[in-house]
């Protein structure tokens, strides 16, 4: 168990993220190519996620401004979206992408509209919880990690 | 021309230090790509254009051993990408993508890539992949051509791996089997393709567009049944190629043409049915005529254009040799998933010698109008013209559209299929002139289509074709043999096209899943250098001749070729009724009758990555032999039996 109470609370914050699903997995794989070599990598790649996908939003949401739908289109820059956010361990995101898609292929527009209203907010509440994750690992300090053998 | 080697100094240690070149993007995908690379060890570059990662491989030849690359980009098509890198470079391509549809996924083993990696990719997945390396290396090594991504059957002068078919094939076996000893001994020869070793690196070859135009040319000079590595290497005259790397890239081209062979059978059948009439030019088999062809929208269009076969009858009686085209029914390929139009592959028989393709193309494939009326519009209309009519076929094909100029009508309506690139369809007739007529027009002034700016993305593309698309065999050979010019030079109106044709030719020898896409590259490239250079005025005697004979067999079993003889070491894909190993009745004479006619690229319009070229339908010319008496079978792919001739023009 931790002693330092930061580190204590970041671990909790962690453990929270993955519980309610909005990580996954595939985050843990980002924590784990994080090292001494590239000690800031999961928040450079998230920093990176939320820059540029934050332009296929908008795309996103240009597109759905216009009528009738380019459901192509839209599939293709959800298919786009998802892949990003699929890299980084955004569970909830990628859900919601993956429900935007369908309601693509079905060419429902209602829906398509409804869950990416869904996906916006989910995408923005994990920003946020990511955001606060690392100001706290931050001030935490280091922390002493077993280094993979190169 | 030097062909330099870098031996890399890693290889000791290899895989650490492995090359890879990571394409990408989504910057997010590249930096982790990256990151995990590097915890591999491997020495990583990245690209997030497709573009900017060819000139990488490009310009530093020998510097990569491995490429990922993203399925969607956009700047390019990420299998696009893949065929050309694996064409042009020979390097192993490994495909990436969020998604792992199962069609996507074959289409990515279709253009041959070596593994089809989804995102998010996890790191174990990578650690192995320096296996691909490993693998085609060693293959290269083991028979000196061919690629892993080819394991297949591919009898080829060179290659000993076929599984060639059973049949008469004691006198090819051993002729391979000479071969191989041959081959062994050049290895023996060839310092530095040493036998040893999985981690020795060996020097990569890159087959630039000036390097693969020799190749061609020296292929057409000496007829595509003739065509033998060890010849090849002797006209082309290129220090350190080996042999074996010309019967790897030979035997690639081969399965190029056979893809393309595919398309080009719609438009054999189209040809046939145009020319049946006239009986005296050629026979034609089977033709399925336009009844075959598909009438697809969209992608498929250009299937249909495939159709705009050229008849060969005109083109014969231009020529003072009366040569018998012979257009095999149209074998309709089997890729039934992907729309694939059938391929109409007919056969030209035709004096090898004769100048057949002199003069006037042949056919009008017009493709561009296929393009637009989506299909098969066009084709109706060419039953048309009857035999009389044929030729020139040029006034009666050809729609108008080659009204301008040439006289080629030859459209040879590349037979660019379906696939991913979406073809619009051959767009064959470019505003300017006749589609493509180049590639019947004379074979002897096939455009170089070589270098054209952008054809070098074109040629590339073709190139892609050729590499080893592991031949599905299923397809049922009908692959034309296309000659689609790897490389289409600017278009230059004395240049040769031989050499581009043959090397279509013998590309095709294959059959293989045709792939349309490819074909569609192919002729892609092809038309759109053919744009505007189509004046095949000039007609000369070229060597092009594209010694295709290729008896397609049929083959049914996965297993594999149709039973690929080699006839001099010349592939013929022996049509075999389904299922059975045909003998091989023909006799080489017979074959020696046949002409290909090589379908021109389309000129124009299409995309350098799309379309497919009027080679393709040159390949598609394939004609089916006169020996085959009995209706081909039928298959859904193309030729059942065919004998590609090839049209050698003195």
């Amino acid at each position: 168990m931790e002693r330092n109470p930061m580190r204590r609370q970041l671990q909790t914050l962690r453990k929270s993220l993955f519980d309610q699903g909005y990580l996954d997995d595939q985050f843990v794989q980002l924590e784990e190519l994080q090292d001494d070599a590239n000690p800031n990598f999961v928040e450079e790649v998230v920093t990176l996620y939320y820059r540029d996908s934050g332009r296929i939003i908008l795309n996103i949401e240009q597109a759905l401004e216009r009528k009738p739908f380019d459901f192509n289109k839209l599939d293709a820059y959800m298919h786009q979206f998802k892949g990003s956010s699929s890299s980084i361990g955004a569970k909830k995101v990628k859900a919601e992408s993956t429900l935007f898609r369908e309601y693509c292929r079905s060419r429902n527009g209602e829906g398509c509209m409804r869950t990416f209203q869904q996906l916006k907010k989910e995408y923005a509440t994990l920003r946020r919880k990511l955001e606060a994750y690392f100001q706290l690992a931050r001030q935490a300090g280091p922390v002493e990690t077993a280094c993979r053998p190169k | 021309m030097k062909v330099e080697r870098v031996i890399s100094d890693t290889m000791d240690q290899f895989p650490i230090g492995m090359r890879v070149l990571a394409v990408d993007d989504d910057p997010t995908c590249l930096l982790l790509l990256q990151t995990l690379l590097r915890r591999c060890q491997y020495n990583v570059t990245t690209t997030s254009h497709a573009i900017t990662a060819l000139k990488l491989l490009r310009d530093s030849k020998n510097e990569f051993d491995l490429v990922i690359s993203d399925v969607h980009m956009p700047d390019m098509d990420g299998f696009k990408l893949l065929e050309l890198v694996g064409l042009e470079m020979d390097l192993p391509v490994i495909m990436l993508s969020a998604n792992g549809d199962t069609k996507l996924v074959m289409k990515g083993i279709t253009h041959g890539a070596c593994d089809y990696l989804l995102k998010p990719v996890r790191i174990e997945e990578l650690r192995n992949i320096w296996q691909h390396v490993i693998r085609r290396k060693k293959l290269d090594r083991k028979d000196g051509s061919n690629s892993c991504s080819i394991d297949k059957p591919l009898i080829d002068s060179g290659d000993a791996a076929g599984t060639e078919n059973v049949d008469p094939t004691g006198k090819l076996n051993k002729k391979r089997k000479d071969q191989n000893e041959d081959e062994d001994e050049e290895h023996d020869e060839n310092g530095i393709d040493d036998e040893d070793t999985s981690t020795q690196k060996k020097p990569r070859v890159v087959w630039s567009v000036e390097l693969h135009r020799k190749f061609v040319a020296a292929v057409n000079q000496l007829g595509i049944d003739k065509a033998v590595p060890k010849k090849i290497l002797e006209l082309m005259n290129v220090e350190n190629l080996t042999r074996e790397n010309v019967a790897s890239h030979l035997q690639k081209f081969r399965l190029y043409l056979k893809r393309i062979s595919c398309v080009a059978n719609q438009q054999a059948n189209l040809a046939a049915a145009l020319g049946s009439a006239d009986a005296s030019f050629y026979r034609m088999r089977s033709l399925n005529a336009v009844g075959n062809f598909h009438t697809s929208a969209g992608p498929d269009q250009l299937h249909n254009a495939a159709f705009r076969s050229f008849l060969p009858s005109g083109v014969f009686r231009r020529f003072d040799s009366p040569q018998m085209v012979q257009l095999s029914h149209v074998q309709n390929l089997g890729n039934s998933s992907n729309n694939r139009s059938k391929l109409q592959s007919y056969l030209i028989p035709g004096n090898h010698n004769a100048n057949i393709l002199q003069g006037r193309p042949m056919m009008s494939l017009e493709l561009d109008e296929l393009q637009n009326s989506k299909g098969v519009n066009r084709i109706g209309q060419l039953p048309s013209v009857d035999n009389t009519t044929v030729y020139p076929v040029s006034g009666s094909l050809i729609d108008t559209r080659c009204s301008d100029n040439q006289h080629l009508g030859v459209t040879v309506s590349p037979l660019i299929l379906e696939g991913s690139t979406q073809l619009p369809s051959l767009h064959a007739s470019n505003s300017g002139g006749c589609i493509s007529a180049t590639g019947f027009q004379n074979w002897s002034t096939l455009p170089d289509f070589t270098s054209a700016a952008p054809a070098s993305g074109q040629l590339r593309d073709s190139k892609a074709d050729i590499q080893g698309h592991t031949s599905t065999i299923n397809c049922t050979a009908d692959q034309i043999i296309r000659c689609a010019p790897h490389e289409w030079n600017a278009p230059s109106k004395d240049s040769p096209f031989q050499s581009k044709i043959s090397s279509c030719a013998m590309n095709s020898l294959i059959p293989v899943n045709c792939d349309m896409d490819q074909l569609g590259q192919c002729l892609d490239q092809n038309n759109q250098i053919f744009n505007g250079n189509m004046s095949l005025d000039s007609v000369e005697p070229s060597n092009f001749g594209v010694p295709l004979s290729i008896k397609y067999s049929k083959v049914q079993n996965l297993a594999l070729e149709p039973s690929v003889t080699e006839k001099e070491g010349y592939l013929t894909v022996q049509p075999r009724p389904q299922g059975s190993y045909i003998n091989n009745t023909m006799e080489p004479s017979d074959i020696e009758k046949e002409e290909y006619l090589m379908v021109q690229p389309r000129p124009q319009g299409s995309y350098i990555y799309d379309d497919f070229g009027s080679l393709e339908d040159i390949a598609s010319a394939m004609l089916k032999q006169g020996q085959d008496k009995d209706e081909p079978a039928d298959c859904d792919f193309g030729c059942n039996a065919y004998s590609l001739g090839t049209c050698i023009l003195d």
